[in-house]
């Protein structure tokens, strides 16, 4: 039971599917935990964003969840590298000379894998913004971490946002971000309802637009921060 | 009419192939994608060369034997045709016309356009099939089927077995033909009963053979000359991943 | 040294001679069933099932198909339907209507004793199909749904959308997998037989050369029992509905080392074929006689319209309804549009004989479907027909929810082939010929949706029992050595043979050699033949044989894939079967069904037949390639049935 999660081609599409849909409910606790820093900003206050931070610090069930949030990005990037290099091996040595793109195929679909990999550089980032100087300077067991130049205490997640979104490149590269894991949900979403067999004709348009409602929600979610704070920075 | 076609010509499995670029001239529009290259063949034989090798049958749609992935096209630019149905009015006069094997791991070529496709062979018979003996079967009329599931059936059962589904695939995956089959026997009381057992040996037989694995990109169903659907293979999933829960 | 047949019909009232049979008949036991090798060539409905069967019995199998699969056999190709004597709709028919119906169509020509069993089977057949998961077409309520075909006024064909052939041949060829799967039998895609090896002792069969057409290595089986199921030979016309590799030359190679060829001449000429559109055609396609349930034929009344539609100054549509000949329903009031093939064909071919053809060539009559339309709506057509419409616009690039198609007759099927005795077994003890390879049940003229029905109904269910009663005297028989003479014979005249084409190095390509023959053949051997046109084609064909010898040229080696050389060996056969259907329509001085002597028609145009003098089957005797084939005949005794003119009018 267990080993055809690892050497059936449907027990591995089983784990991309089951990893993804967590990784999408993920995204979307993590964008209304940012909408609360929007509050602030309106409210031109700091209590609940950083309320927030300080309920999600080094506490054990943040630490297991953020564990358990790296293994399942792990798995869901490994598997997605085992399949692919199946998939490539599995078209031969010789390729096509002439391509052309089916009539109702997304490119998304077939370009997964370097969304994938925008979206996991972009979390690099991203991890070295505010991870680095949040949860990793409480796990080290500090008290202060350098914003800019200015110190500040680990929770005071309000102030990096400030920071990090006052730089246009940031924004800039964050909006990228965005824009290919919006891409890359936009297949995900539907295709991993497809992969645990809950589809068929007249479904697809209903998931497709659900997968369309959800990636572009998360993603308006998500810029609205990015850009609410470039503007008033 | 006049086209240039490049066709990709291989002497046989083991030998490195090209592209080699021929004229023909004067094809009526009525003329079909086959006919076309017979025309061009006997003109090879006539000037003493050899004949592009292409697989083709009863030239109606319904064999599966013709190939071919024409301007990057399995069977061609046409939907739900295939190749031996295509009529080149679809081609613009003076064209190029690219002509390539089916391109996939699981389906060698044995000669110029000609490919191996026995792998689909050894997926049926790996459990596409209903387990009943000749002559040991209750009448035809025991087990009242409803229309609606009878005809999802024969939808998934009109596959006709060509290659197009895992030669379009960028993924080299074969579910579309997989699903087709698992599908069309799920759908009918006589196919269910050895409905789990079925589904997970296709799959292990598929995996085996090198096939690649599904990432629901749908170009399968937008090139399958039968316009099956990937329902079929969401189908498929449900069925094996139930099997396999079960275990 | 004339052949002597023996029907083996066994004695007995017509509807216990099957029962009977199979009670006398001996069986193999299990064990020594798995002592006995059997070797079928072909996969298709009667290939696949007879060899999925045997296996399942426990015989050793080896099944041979000249495709890629076992799938792509032509049967495949079969649109309509296949018929059974079910009675489901409720509207009277039997085994004996069926029977009777099949014998009529057939005009009398084909043996009354498998005509029956053949129609006491058909049901079975249905009932095998459901089982292994054929998703045949159903009603609402969930039970089995019927359609008209020509020939009968019963609804007895089961149908699964236009492709019951596929739906049938996807049923035996997965149970062909099973058998695979478990061992017991063993495929070869991509090899051809290209001869049958006697036992010079016995003069029983014991096995074949095939050569490999991927490596063009020749290989040797030997087996207990051959049984040929490679279907007709309609391709010797070059242009016919068959599929591009469809030969007949395992039939032929069976014909040259003894075996009794029956009938050779009756031809069946398919009356809904797209029309010829050039020359540069290379394959015809049919449109399914189920149109005929909706689709009504007809060609103007008026010459002048006639004119005026080759010209594209008139569209068929704007034909008014009291200018319109529907010339099926004016003949032949009773059957109208379904009268049987052969009938349907040559009527069209009268019309366009007096003129009435309505495109260019004035070859072609249109099958409208306007009444259908307006009658049912055009969805209720679409469900029913959709994609052999769709079929049609694709290839002529006419709307037919719009314009009438046009159609016109083509070779279709071969009702003649080897002859054999009620076990199917051809003069050569220990080989078989099923399904459409052999002669037995359609006599002059096979009804729509029976081709299916018997090539199942030989591979299931009658072949499977019928054979053992032969291996019975073989359980103590030692595997066969293929080291043996007469393997090395075999092999060394093939190659021999192959090596003789190459070297003839001459100018004209098999293909072209081919049309030439197909346009031999359809001019002088097609719909119409009278004692000239047959004498001519006989001499003619004699000559483009000479021709072939001296003029081949074909490229390529002979240990590769081939395609050039695998036409050529199959046209060496082509240039003496085309013959031996010509000797054979100019001995049989009579029309029966698809054989229509243009000296021998009734007053109203109707085939003629002669049953004193032809009620037999002609059965040929293979001489040498230039020496005229010798006759034998098996008189058909008609004990059950009156034998009376063909009537479809009232």
């Amino acid at each position: 039971m267990s080993c055809f999660l690892c050497n059936s081609s449907l027990g591995k599409k089983l784990v991309m599917s089951l990893s993804g849909m967590a990784l999408v409910l993920f995204l979307l606790f993590h964008m209304s935990m940012n909408l609360v820093a929007l509050i602030d900003l309106i409210n031109g206050d700091t209590q609940y964003y950083n309320g927030v931070c300080a309920f999600l610090g080094a506490n054990w069930y943040a630490l297991v969840a953020t564990a358990g949030l790296a293994i399942l990005v792990l798995i869901h990037f490994v598997y997605a590298f085992i399949l692919t290099l199946n998939n490539y091996r599995a078209r031969g040595s010789q390729r096509y000379a002439v391509t052309a793109s089916e009539p109702g195929v997304e490119w998304a679909s077939k370009n997964m894998l370097l969304l994938g990999v925008i979206v996991v550089l972009g979390l690099g980032l991203h991890l070295v913004h505010f991870w680095s100087k949040m949860m990793l300077v409480e796990l080290m067991g500090q008290h202060e971490v350098l914003v800019g130049d200015e110190p500040v205490v680990p929770t005071d997640g309000l102030a990096i946002i400030k920071f990090t979104f006052s730089q246009w490149y940031n924004v800039a590269i964050y909006l990228v971000w965005l824009v290919a894991l919006w891409l890359h949900l936009n297949h995900g979403v539907w295709s991993m309802f497809q992969s645990i067999g809950w589809a068929n004709d007249k479904w697809y348009p209903r998931l497709k637009m659900l997968a369309k409602a959800a990636s572009t929600l998360i993603i308006l979610g998500f810029m609205a921060v990015v850009i609410a704070f470039y503007v008033m920075r | 009419m006049n086209f240039t076609l490049k066709i990709w010509r291989q002497k046989d499995a083991k030998s490195q192939g090209a592209f080699e670029t021929y004229k023909v001239e004067n094809i009526s529009a009525d003329t079909s994608f086959l006919e076309m290259l017979d025309i061009l063949n006997n003109d090879l034989v006539h000037a003493g060369k050899e004949p592009v090798a292409f697989d083709h049958d009863c030239r109606e749609g319904i064999c599966g034997m013709c190939s071919l992935h024409i301007n990057g096209h399995a069977h061609g630019p046409s939907q739900a045709v295939t190749t031996c149905q295509m009529y080149m009015r679809k081609f613009k006069d003076g064209s190029t016309i690219t002509i390539e094997p089916w391109r996939s791991a699981a389906f060698p070529v044995i000669k110029d356009l000609v490919v191996n496709r026995g792998a689909y062979d050894e997926i049926l018979q790996a459990g596409g099939f209903v387990s009943v003996r000749t002559n040991s079967v209750p009448d035809g009329n025991a087990i009242p089927i409803p229309k609606e599931d009878a005809d999802e059936s024969m939808d998934a059962a009109a596959c006709v077995g060509c290659g197009a589904c895992a030669a379009t695939c960028k993924n080299g995956s074969a579910m579309l033909f997989v699903a087709a089959r698992v599908s069309s026997l799920a759908k009918l009381p006589q196919g269910r009963v050895e409905g789990a057992r079925r589904a997970k040996a296709m799959v292990a037989k598929m995996d085996e053979l090198g096939f690649g694995n599904c990432t629901n990109t749908g170009a399968c169903q937008a090139e399958c000359p039968k316009q099956i659907s990937i329902a079929h293979i969401a189908r498929l999933n449900r069925e094996f991943l139930w099997a396999k829960l079960k275990d | 040294m004339a052949f002597k047949l023996d029907s083996k019909v066994p004695a007995g009232e017509l509807a216990q001679k099957w029962s009977n049979h199979k009670a006398a008949i001996k069986v193999v036991s299990p064990a020594n069933k798995r002592k006995l090798d059997i070797i079928i060539v072909g996969t298709g409905l009667g290939g696949a099932s007879a060899a999925a069967s045997l296996g399942e019995m426990g015989y050793n199998v080896k099944v041979f198909c000249i495709q890629d699969s076992p799938r792509r056999a032509h049967s495949i190709a079969a649109q309509g339907g296949i018929n059974a004597a079910k009675n489901y709709q409720n509207d009277n028919d039997s085994v004996y209507r069926l029977f009777y119906d099949t014998i009529k169509g057939g005009d009398y020509r084909a043996r009354e004793a498998n005509v029956y069993r053949l129609a006491e089977v058909s049901n079975l057949i249905i009932d095998q199909c459901v089982a292994q998961g054929v998703p045949f077409a159903r009603e609402y309520g969930g039970l089995l749904a019927n359609r008209s075909f020509g020939g009968a006024q019963v609804s007895r064909t089961f149908y699964a959308r236009g492709q019951t052939g596929q739906q049938l041949l996807l049923g035996a060829y997965a149970a062909l997998n099973k058998e695979i799967a478990a061992g017991s039998v063993k495929s070869y895609p991509r090899h051809e037989m290209l001869d049958i090896v006697i036992d010079k002792k016995t003069g029983e069969a014991k096995g074949i050369i095939a050569r490999n057409l991927v490596t063009g290595e020749l290989e040797r089986h030997g087996a207990h029992a051959v049984v040929i199921a490679t279907g007709g030979y309609g391709n010797v016309f070059f242009l016919s509905t068959n599929a591009m590799g469809s030969n007949g030359s395992a039939a032929f190679q069976c014909y040259r080392k003894g075996a009794g060829f029956a009938n050779p001449c009756f031809t069946q000429i398919h009356p809904t074929c797209i029309p010829v559109h050039g020359t540069q055609q290379s394959k015809l396609t049919l449109m399914s006689e189920s149109l005929r349930n909706d689709g009504r034929i007809w060609v103007p009344k008026k010459l002048e319209d006639v004119e005026a539609i080759r010209k594209g100054t008139k569209k068929p549509s704007d034909i008014a309804e009291e200018d319109r000949d529907y010339y099926l329903e004016r003949r032949y009031p009773a059957f109208g549009n379904l009268v049987p093939r052969d009938v349907a064909s040559r009527a069209a071919k009268e019309r366009c004989d007096a003129g009435f053809g309505v495109n260019e060539t004035g070859l072609a009559v249109f099958l409208d479907f306007k009444t259908a339309i307006e009658r049912l709506g055009k969805e209720t057509i679409k469900q029913r027909y959709g994609n052999l419409f769709d079929m049609y616009e694709e290839i002529t690039d006419v709307n037919p929810y719009e314009q009438p198609m046009q159609i016109f007759p083509a070779v279709h099927y071969t009702m003649g082939g080897i002859w054999v005795d009620y076990n199917l077994m051809t003069t050569i003890p220990g080989l078989y010929a099923i399904g459409e390879a052999n002669f037995s049940d359609h006599g002059a003229n096979r009804l729509g949706a029976s081709a299916l029905m018997q090539g199942l109904a030989d591979g299931y269910f009658v072949l499977p029992y019928t054979i053992g009663d032969y291996l019975s005297k073989k359980i103590q028989a030692p595997k066969i050595n293929t080291s043996d003479a007469e393997f090395d014979e075999a092999e060394k005249a093939i190659a021999e043979k192959i090596e003789k084409l190459f070297a003839i190095k001459g100018n004209r390509s098999a293909d072209d050699i081919h049309k030439e023959l197909g346009h031999i053949m359809w001019e002088n051997v097609g719909m119409a033949r009278t004692k000239e046109s047959l004498e001519r084609a006989i001499s003619e064909i004699q000559a483009l044989r000479k021709a072939f010898w001296s003029d081949l040229k074909l490229v390529g080696t002979k240990d590769s894939f081939n395609v050039e050389l695998e036409k050529a060996l199959r046209l060496v056969d082509y240039l003496e079967l085309g013959e031996l259907m010509a000797r054979d329509a100019l001995n049989r001085a009579e029309s029966c069904g698809g054989h229509f002597r243009s000296e021998h028609q009734t007053e109203e145009g109707e085939a003629l037949r002669h049953d004193e003098e032809f009620a037999y089957a002609a059965v040929w005797e293979y001489k040498g390639m230039d020496q005229a084939p010798e006759l034998t005949k098996e008189p058909l005794d008609y004990e059950f049935t009156h034998r009376a003119q063909r009537n479809y009018k009232d």
